[in-house]
């Protein structure tokens, strides 16, 4: 028997580092979390594995068309269908990690409403289902690069700076829209609507190089134009983003990822009491 | 049995814990369009809301090793103690100290998954309740042996019986080992040997020194397995002491509240659930002679119809027993389309239960995910008499069957040529 001293459950008794050595000693339950996941999606679905594949191959090559065939645009001289796969790699797991942990706790209200477990494990545990998709499509993305004769650069060695710099940003968004749909219902209805317009304001399908110059200083405030750009830089060897750009970047996924946790914290008190 | 004596080291300790719930009212908006409509209109409104205190002022002390039953009516602050002592929920006011591990086991099988197998869900379900992987790959075998499902280990949970679920899903709690074990009300489900077992595993954990709660309506279960009890009475700790004693008071405060003879009003709350009850008995006051048609009213209010929603009720006997079990299973059942508040009402055109006392015990769940959207115990009162029934010979004694059934019967002589005596009963 352990002679630690009691834990005390009072109102307002709550602190950052208990909630964090809390959320670290349940690391198992994370693990648990995103086997059940990955498990029920390659189980539930016949298509499952080939899906993953597939849905980025056909945007592309929609990207492709409409953006290359069609529309004539640059790609920084490379293939565009590369080019463009290259960038909804990265796309894809910002995407799936905010729409993932933004339903995280109505589609576990069963749970959250009848057990305690530190509730940051459900947004944590979506990371890993959305990292294995993005290792699936990397390897998608190594036969293109073979196909169409594109050998990667030394930039690839930044490759998880951008992963991380991405993953916290949606991760930061996917708290507070977690918090949010709590109590507010329609958060979900709002949400695929806005990653929709953030696809298109973000330099996926073209390269920012093609954005006019007018237009340039508001482009750039969305932090997804440098974290996008350095990750096609860091597969492609494309034109990398400025410097400043990219500290914009890192402080926006910064301060996403401190107002979330903060959002989610003050939230949580009620959620078992509202879900 | 008080805890601070001889020094035994405590496990709980509740001072003045108080939990007050707000119930939300239509003003209140639910999607965030509504939320900033609001917001510009009405800047400086405050929200339109009901307070009601489920648990006031709660104190208590439990030494490591004690076995305390808690029993309390429906809407005594039983679960609301528990989701705080399990830390679903926080206290308003007051303070709960915790010396060691909690596991609650506040209802079977929280996170089972009906896609995933037996296996997937012993681990899925045991870190849930906080055990780490490698402390369930040691008891796994343990834990298949307790529930005795090895044969469906690879098989979805989805196709398990009842039964099998069940135990599977206690088995797990059961081998948590934590510091303080919280159970409530699994064993109104499984079968009375299952239920058994489980108890012999609760004394089991409390005899190895760690603290157990047990929470239940069934008073026989809580008398045997616990030497002291608490008594919630509207968020109140009215009683702690003896359980004995405990049940005597809650029988007392049972018979103080009979106004409400052979119907029930369920508190203005959310969810799906039971809102009114009753049974309309032969006679007036919550009296029924055995044999006369019977009906039992619900209204059931179901704001949030589910494909699989399933209600039933027991008839329970003054000895927990349930002596009949009613349905409404029908997949074609309204409530499980359109929500609003129904009325459903089953007859019975002889009701045949032996005279006694009997309460319903109700069920409003699913049977799909598994949700118990509510389970009220102990309404509905009232009492069956075989008034008016003559029996030659012996008089009506109580507890000699649970039901009673028309027979005939035939008498004839071996040998003889006479003709058959008959007779017979017909309630």
């Amino acid at each position: 028997m352990t002679a630690a001293a009691p834990l005390r459950l009072a109102p307002g008794e709550r602190s950052v580092g208990r909630e964090l050595a809390e959320t670290w000693a349940a690391r198992d339950l994370l693990y648990t979390f995103a086997d059940r996941d990955i498990r029920l999606r390659y189980r539930q679905t016949v298509l499952g594995v080939v899906w993953v594949v597939l849905q980025p191959l056909i945007a592309a090559g929609i990207f492709t068309f409409v953006f290359g065939t069609v529309a004539h645009l640059s790609s920084d001289g490379k293939p565009y269908m590369v080019f463009a796969f290259g960038a909804l790699t990265g796309w894809n797991f910002f995407s799936g990690i905010l729409t993932r942990a933004s339903g995280c706790l109505v589609g576990n209200a069963n749970l959250v409403s009848r057990v305690f477990f530190p509730r940051l494990i459900l947004p944590l545990s979506v990371i890993p289902a959305a990292l294995l998709d993005f290792i699936v499509a990397l390897g998608m993305f190594a036969a293109l690069l073979v196909v169409y004769g594109v050998a990667p650069t030394a930039a690839l060695v930044t490759l998880p700076f951008w992963m991380l710099l991405l993953g916290a940003g949606a991760l930061g968004a996917g708290l507070v829209a977690a918090a949010l749909m709590v109590r507010y219902r329609d958060v979900q209805y709002v949400l695929p609507v806005a990653v929709q317009l953030l696809l298109y304001a973000s330099p996926v399908a073209y390269a920012a190089s093609r954005v006019p110059d007018n237009w340039r200083a508001l482009y750039y405030l969305n932090p997804l134009v440098a974290a996008i750009e350095g990750l096609r830089w860091s597969l492609l060897g494309t034109e990398p983003p400025s410097g400043g750009a990219v500290a914009w970047s890192v402080a926006a996924a910064a301060l996403a990822m401190i107002t979330g946790v903060m959002v989610f914290r003050r939230m949580e008190r009620g959620f078992a009491d509202v879900i | 049995m008080s805890s601070d004596q001889g020094g035994t080291p405590a496990a709980i300790t509740a001072r003045g814990v108080s939990k007050r719930y707000h119930i939300g009212h239509r003003a209140r908006p639910t999607t965030l369009a509504e939320r900033v409509v609001q917001a510009v209109r009405h800047p400086f409104a405050q929200e339109d809301r009901e307070e009601l205190w489920a648990l006031r002022n709660c104190s208590f002390d439990v030494a490591r090793g004690d076995l305390v039953g808690i029993i309390g009516r429906n809407g005594a602050g039983k679960s609301t103690l528990l989701k705080l002592l399990s830390r679903i929920t926080e206290p308003t006011a007051g303070e709960i100290l915790l010396y060691g591990r909690v596991g609650a086991l506040l209802e079977v099988g929280t996170g089972f998954h009906p896609e995933l197998t037996g296996r997937e869900n012993v681990y899925l379900n045991g870190t849930i309740l906080g055990m780490r992987r490698r402390e369930i790959a040691a008891r796994f075998d343990e834990i298949v042996a307790f529930a005795e499902v090895e044969r469906f280990l690879d098989t979805p949970v989805k196709h398990y019986s009842s039964g099998m679920y069940v135990r599977l899903a206690f088995a797990v709690a059961a081998h948590l080992e934590p510091e303080i074990l919280i159970v409530d009300e699994v064993l109104a489900v499984g079968d009375s040997e299952f239920q058994r077992k489980c108890l012999g595993k609760m004394a089991e954990v409390a005899h190895a020194g760690r603290t157990v709660l047990f929470v239940s309506h069934n008073l026989q279960a809580v008398s045997t397995l616990t030497k002291r009890t608490l008594v919630l009475d509207r968020g109140a700790c009215v009683f702690d002491g003896p359980t004995l004693d405990g049940i005597a008071h809650y029988r007392s405060m049972q018979s103080a509240h009979a106004d409400g003879a052979a119907s029930y009003a369920g508190p203005a709350s959310e969810g799906n659930r039971v809102a009114t009850a009753r049974v309309v008995t032969s006679q007036q006051g919550g009296v029924h002679v055995c044999g006369r048609p019977i009906q039992f009213e619900f209204e059931l209010e179901i704001p949030e119809p589910a494909s699989a929603l399933c209600f039933s009720f027991q008839v329970i006997d003054a000895d927990e027993r349930s002596v009949c079990h009613l349905w409404c299973f029908d997949p074609d059942t309204r409530f499980r389309r359109e929500a609003g508040r129904y009325r459903l009402t089953f007859a019975v055109p002889a009701f045949r239960a032996y005279r006694g006392s009997y309460t319903l015990r109700t069920f409003v769940s699913d049977r799909r995910t598994w949700a118990e959207f509510e389970t009220l115990a102990e309404i509905c009162p009232f009492v069956v008499t075989m008034e008016g029934i003559e029996r030659p010979e012996y008089d009506w004694d109580d507890g000699t069957s649970a039901y009673i059934e028309d027979h005939e019967w035939t008498l004839v002589r071996e040998g003889s040529g006479d003709a058959a005596q008959k007779g017979g009963f017909h309630v």
